[in-house]
C-alpha cells in the first residue's frame, strides 16, 4: 500500500450519575419527551447551572485509569451555536483547561504492543434530540430534551493508530475501562459510548499528516472499523486520482457500508468560546484526587497480571477472564470459596460462559448459578462425590432450576458409586463378557484398557468413581 | 400623609400595630397606580388580584403575630425577575407573553417574608439601557419631569418609587442600572457586591455583572429589603457563601474617624456644575460630621467604559441565544426552515439596542478577534478591580458622582449611543470591580432635578456603605422631598 492511515478518535461516554450534570433532573434513559427537564436544563430565562459534584470525581476516575495529570483549576466554557436541540443556544463544555490531559493507554494488535496517547479528556453537557416521527397531525420536528445536560466525558486521543484494528483495540481497551470504573453503561446502541473518527491519509514514510476526514457518531464497533475502512478506500482513491480530500465531516451509512458528507469545512462554525460566567472554576485539590484514587478499581491490566502471576493462570484465561469486569467479579468470587484457579476457570470459560451463550446471551450478573453455587459443585467434584462428567449434568439442571447441586445430586440419585464391592460386581461383568478383549489385553495391547474402563462406566450409568474402577481392573487384568 | 408615602419600616409599625391591614396599603397602592401610571409608565403588567390574595394571606399571617420586616408591604418587581405564572418580559416583544413556570430566589424570599407584589416594572429592554427608552412597553417618565428619562436600566423600579406607585422595588444592576435611575428619581438604590444576592431567576444580561438590589424611599429600607434578599443560593454557584450581617442594627453607626476617598478621575472638568455643587456640600457635611475625607487615585478608570462593553455585549451575545422561539416567548409566522425561523424571530423579538449589543458582543467574541478584545478586557478589569483593592487599602468607602449631569431629557441621547453610554462612567467601574455601591438623594438642579451621590463601599462591605449613607440622610432632607405628581 502506497498510503499510511492515520486515526484519532473523540469518544463520548454518557455518565451513569443519577441525575444531569447541572441540575437535579433525571438521566434514566427511555422516559416519556420532555418529562426528565426543569427549568435549567431547558434554558428557561433566568435559570443557572450548578455542577453535579460526581461529573467531577468520574472525569478524575477516566483520567487517573488512562495515565492523565488531572488539570486542579478547571474553568466551564460556553461552545455558542444556535440549534433547536441545544437549549442555550451554547453548550458547557470545557475549552482550554480540561480536567485530564497527557495520558496514555497501551493496546495490542497481533501480538505487538503500542501506546496511544490522549490528548485530553473533558467534562460537558449533552443536547437534547429532534423527534421526526410520525405524529398524526404534526409535520415540523418535535424536541425531546430529556438527555439535554446529561454528563458526558470526551475522551479525544492523539492521532496516533495506524490501522482500523489499532482504532478498534483502543476503542475496546477504552470502553473496558470505563466500565470497569462503572462511570458509563457502555451501550453503544443508545448512544452512552459514541466515536468519532478522524482518518487521514499521507505517502507511506511521509511524516505530514494528510487532509482528514472526520466520521460522526458511530455506533458500533464493526461498523467503526467499516467506516474507517471505507474511508482509506475512498481517500486513496481520490489521491490516486491526483485529487485532494477535502476537510469535511462524513456520516457512515450501516446499510452501504459506506460514508456521505455532511457538511464542508466553509460552513464550519465559530464556536466563540468564552468561560462561563455563571460557573466559578472548580478547584480540585490534591486532596480530592487521592481520595478518588482510593476508590480506583483494579483495572484489567493489572488484574490480568496478577491472574497469571499470583493464581498462576494461563495468560488466555486470564484476558478472557478480565475482559468485563462483572465476569472477573464472578470468577473471583468462585475462587475464594473453591481455590482452585485453575479448575474455576475452566469452568467459568466453560460451562458457565457456554449456557449464558445459549440462553441468549445472559449477563454474567444475573447467572442462575452463582459463585456460591459453583464453588459447592466443584467441591462435590473434589471430594468424589459426582465425577466430572456428572458435574456437567448437575451444572445444567442447577442453571434450570437454581437449585443446590447437592439437592440435584441426591435427588436425581447422581452420587458416585465408589462402593468397591458394587464396582468388581461390574467389572467382573465386563470382564466376562468381553473375553476376546481380555485376551488382546493380556496379549499386550494396553489401548484396549479404556474399552473397558468405558463399558464399566456405562454399566454403571456414570456413576463409579473412575479411580476405582481403574485400579479395580489393572488389579483384575494383571491377575 | 398618604399610605402610598410610607417607608417600610413605617408601614411595617402600622400593620404590626394593627393601625392599618395589608389589604388596605396595597388597595391605596393599586388605586394610585391606577391614578398616575398612565403618566409614568412605570408599569409594564400590575397584578391586582394577585395582591389582594396575597394582602389577605399577609393580614392572617399578622393577626397570628408573625410579622417579619416585609410582610404585608405592597412591593414591585423590575419586570427581569422570573415570577411563577405572572407573565415576564424582560422588556422584550420577544417575551411578551412569556409566563415562567417557577419564582426565582429573591422573588421566593420576598413571599416567604409575606411581602405583596403588586406588579412588573418597566425596564430597558434586558436591562441595555440608560434611559429606559429601550423598552418594548414605551419608556417611563420621570415623576419629576415628566419629559425627562428616570434613567436606565431600573428605570421602571425608580420611578415608581419616585411615583409613591410602591413602598419599595427591586431592581438589578449591571453597569448601573440601579443607581443611576435612583440618583435621577431620588430615591435610595443599592447595588451589593458580585455573590451577594442570587441570580437565580433573574433575567440575564451579563452574567458576571449582575446583581440584584433594592431601591427605597430611605437607607432604612435598603438595609431592610437587602438584608430579606441577600444570602447564599445553592442554585447560584456565583452566591458567596458569607453570613448575611443586619444591615439595620449597623446603621447608626456613624461616620466620626471614617475615612472617605475622593477619587480623582471622577472629579474631572466637564463635570456638570450642580452635580459639581451637590458633591462639594456632601464633603462639607462628612467632614462636619467627623469624617476624614482624601484623595484617591483609581488610575484606570478611563478604560471602565470601553472594558465594560466587551465584556458585558460578550457575556450578553451568549445568554441572550436562548432566545430563538423554539421552547417560549415569540416565533416568528411563516419561516420557511430552521435558520430561517430563528433569524426571523430575533429580527422580530428583539430592538434596536439589544440587537447592536449582540452584534458588539458577537464580534469581540469571534475568532480572530477575541484575544484582541474579550482576553484584553478581562485583562483591564483585572487592574481596575486592582484599582478599588489598593484605594480600600488607605480609605474606608469612596464618594463619587452618581451621573455626570442630571435627568436628560427623552429622545436627547438616543441618536447618539456613545454619549449615552458615557452617562454610566462613574457606575460602571463598581461593577467590573464586582463590589458594592449606593446612591443617594443629594440634592436637585437649578431646574428642580434629582442630583445622587454615590457611596462605594469594599467587597461585602455593604454595611458600611449603608451606614456613611444612613449618617448623610439624616443631616438632610433630600429623600424626604416629593415629585410634584
Ligand atoms: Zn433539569
Amino acid at each position: 500500500m502506497k498510503y499510511q492511515v492515520v486515526i484519532g478518535l473523540e469518544v463520548h461516554t454518557q455518565l451513569t450519575t443519577n441525575t444531569k450534570i447541572f441540575c437535579g433532573c433525571s438521566t434514566r434513559f427511555g422516559a416519556e419527551p420532555n418529562s426528565q427537564t426543569c427549568p435549567v436544563c431547558l434554558g428557561f430565562p433566568g435559570a443557572l447551572p450548578v455542577l453535579n459534584k460526581q461529573v467531577v470525581e468520574n472525569a478524575i476516575l477516566a483520567g487517573l485509569a488512562t495515565n492523565c495529570s488531572i488539570t486542579q483549576r478547571n474553568v466551564f466554557a460556553r461552545k455558542n451555536y444556535f440549534y433547536p436541540d441545544l437549549p442555550k443556544g451554547y453548550q458547557i463544555s470545557q475549552f482550554d483547561l480540561p480536567i485530564c490531559q497527557h495520558g496514555h493507554l497501551d493496546i495490542e494488535v497481533e501480538g505487538e504492543k503500542k501506546r496511544i496517547g490522549i490528548t485530553r479528556i473533558h467534562m460537558e453537557e449533552d443536547a437534547g434530540k429532534l423527534v421526526h416521527a410520525d405524529i398524526p397531525g404534526v409535520d415540523d420536528s418535535c424536541v425531546d430534551l430529556n438527555r439535554a445536560c446529561t454528563p458526558l466525558l470526551e475522551i479525544v486521543s492523539e492521532p496516533d493508530m495506524r490501522s482500523p484494528d489499532e482504532a478498534i483495540a483502543y476503542l475496546k481497551k477504552l470502553h473496558q475501562i470505563v466500565m470497569y470504573l462503572g462511570i458509563c453503561d457502555g451501550n453503544l446502541e443508545e448512544g452512552s459510548f459514541r466515536c468519532d473518527a478522524n482518518v487521514s491519509l499521507m505517502p507511506v514514510g511521509s511524516t505530514v499528516f494528510g487532509t482528514r476526514a472526520e466520521l460522526k457518531n458511530i455506533n458500533s464497533f464493526k461498523f467503526i472499523k467499516q467506516a474507517i475502512e471505507y474511508e482509506i478506500e475512498r481517500q486513496a482513491e481520490i489521491l490516486d486520482d491526483g485529487g485532494k480530500v477535502i476537510q469535511e465531516t462524513r456520516l457512515f451509512d450501516p446499510n452501504t457500508g459506506t460514508t456521505r458528507s455532511m457538511r464542508g469545512k466553509e460552513e464550519a462554525h465559530d464556536y466563540r468560546y468564552f468561560p462561563d460566567p455563571d460557573l466559578v472554576p472548580v478547584l480540585i485539590p490534591d486532596q480530592w484526587i487521592e481520595d478518588v484514587r482510593a476508590t480506583l478499581p483494579e483495572l484489567p491490566e493489572a488484574k490480568r497480571a496478577r491472574y497469571v502471576a499470583e493464581l498462576g493462570l494461563p495468560e488466555y484465561d486470564a484476558e478472557v477472564l478480565v475482559s468485563s469486569r462483572e465476569l472477573a467479579q464472578y470468577y473471583e468470587e468462585t475462587v475464594a470459596l473453591f481455590p482452585q484457579a485453575k479448575t474455576v476457570s475452566n469452568w467459568v470459560m466453560g460451562e458457565v460462559s457456554r449456557a449464558l451463550n445459549e440462553d441468549n446471551n445472559r449477563s454474567i450478573t444475573d447467572c442462575p448459578v452463582t459463585p456460591a453455587l459453583l464453588a459447592d459443585l466443584l467441591k462435590l467434584m473434589e471430594k468424589g462425590t459426582i465425577s466430572g462428567k456428572i458435574a456437567k449434568t448437575v451444572f445444567d439442571e442447577m442453571y434450570k432450576s437454581g437449585k443446590a447441586p447437592e439437592k440435584i445430586v441426591e435427588e436425581k440419585g447422581l452420587v458416585q458409586v465408589s462402593d468397591t464391592g458394587a464396582i468388581e460386581a461390574m467389572v467382573d461383568e465386563v470382564l466376562k463378557n468381553n473375553p476376546g478383549q481380555v485376551e488382546q489385553y493380556r496379549g499386550g495391547k494396553e489401548t484396549v484398557f479404556g474399552f473397558f474402563v468405558g463399558q464399566v462406566m456405562r454399566a454403571s450409568k456414570g456413576k463409579a468413581n473412575p479411580a476405582v474402577v481403574n485400579e479395580l481392573l489393572l488389579k483384575k487384568l494383571q491377575a | 400623609m398618604e399610605i402610598f408615602d410610607l417607608t417600610i419600616h413605617e408601614l411595617h409599625e402600622k400593620l404590626a400595630a394593627k393601625e392599618v391591614s395589608s389589604v388596605e396599603a396595597t388597595r391605596a397602592m393599586l388605586e394610585r397606580i391606577e391614578a398616575v401610571d398612565g403618566q409614568v409608565n412605570a408599569y409594564i403588567t400590575v397584578t391586582p388580584e394577585q395582591a389582594l390574595v396575597e394582602a389577605e394571606a399577609a393580614d392572617r399571617r399578622i393577626a397570628a403575630g408573625d410579622v417579619a420586616p416585609l410582610t404585608g408591604i405592597p412591593v414591585g418587581l423590575k419586570d427581569i425577575f422570573i415570577t411563577k405564572g405572572v407573565r415576564t418580559t424582560c422588556g422584550s416583544r420577544i417575551l411578551e407573553n412569556f409566563v415562567p413556570p417557577y419564582d426565582g430566589t429573591a422573588v421566593a424570599k420576598l413571599k416567604e417574608q409575606g411581602a405583596v407584589i403588586v406588579g412588573k416594572l418597566n425596564q430597558d429592554e434586558f436591562a441595555m439601557g440608560s434611559s429606559n427608552e429601550s423598552s418594548y412597553f414605551g419608556p417611563v417618565k420621570n415623576p419629576w419631569n415628566l419629559e425627562c428619562t428616570p434613567g436606565g436600566s431600573s428605570g421602571g423600579s425608580a420611578a415608581a418609587i419616585a411615583a409613591r406607585t410602591a413602598t419599595a422595588t427591586l431592581g438589578t444592576d449591571t453597569g448601573g442600572s440601579i443607581r443611576q435611575p435612583a440618583s435621577h428619581c431620588s430615591c435610595v438604590g443599592l447595588k451589593p457586591t458580585y455573590g451577594r444576592v442570587s441570580r437565580y431567576g433573574v433575567i440575564a444580561y451579563a452574567s458576571s455583572l449582575d446583581q440584584v438590589g433594592p431601591l427605597t424611599r430611605d437607607v432604612t429600607d435598603a438595609a431592610l429589603l437587602l438584608g430579606a434578599v441577600a444570602g447564599h443560593d445553592p442554585k447560584d454557584s456565583t452566591s458567596v457563601n458569607t453570613p448575611v450581617p443586619d444591615y439595620v442594627a449597623g446603621l447608626a453607626a456613624g461616620v466620626k474617624g471614617l475615612k472617605i476617598g475622593l477619587p480623582k478621575q471622577y472629579f474631572i472638568e466637564g463635570l456638570d456644575p450642580d452635580v459639581k455643587r451637590a458633591m462639594d456640600e456632601a464633603i462639607a457635611l462628612y467632614k462636619s460630621l467627623g469624617a476624614e475625607l482624601r484623595e484617591v487615585s483609581l488610575p484606570h478608570t478611563e478604560y471602565a467604559v470601553a472594558t465594560y462593553y466587551l465584556i458585558a455585549t460578550a457575556e450578553a451575545s451568549s445568554n441572550l441565544a436562548r432566545y430563538d422561539g423554539v421552547r417560549f416567548g415569540h416565533r416568528a409566522e411563516d419561516a420557511r426552515g430552521l435558520k430561517e425561523m430563528f433569524a426571523k424571530t430575533r429580527a422580530e423579538g428583539f430592538g434596536p439596542e439589544v440587537k447592536r449589543r449582540i452584534m458588539l458582543g458577537t464580534y469581540a467574541l469571534s475568532s480572530g478577534y477575541y484575544d484582541a478584545y474579550y482576553v484584553k478586557a478581562q485583562k483591564v478589569r483585572t487592574l481596575i478591580m486592582q484599582d478599588f483593592l489598593n484605594a480600600f487599602n488607605e480609605v474606608d468607602v469612596l464618594l463619587t458622582p452618581i451621573a455626570p449631569t442630571p435627568p436628560f431629557k427623552i429622545g436627547e441621547k438616543l441618536a447618539d449611543p456613545l454619549q449615552m453610554y458615557l452617562s454610566d462612567i462613574f457606575t460602571i467601574p463598581v461593577n467590573l470591580a464586582g463590589t458594592c455601591g449606593i446612591s443617594i438623594p443629594a440634592g436637585f438642579s437649578a431646574a428642580g432635578l434629582p442630583i445622587g451621590l454615590q457611596l462605594i463601599g469594599k467587597p461585602f462591605g455593604e454595611a458600611s456603605i449603608l451606614s456613611t449613607a444612613y449618617a448623610f440622610e439624616r443631616e438632610t432632607q433630600w429623600h424626604l422631598k416629593k415629585a410634584p405628581l
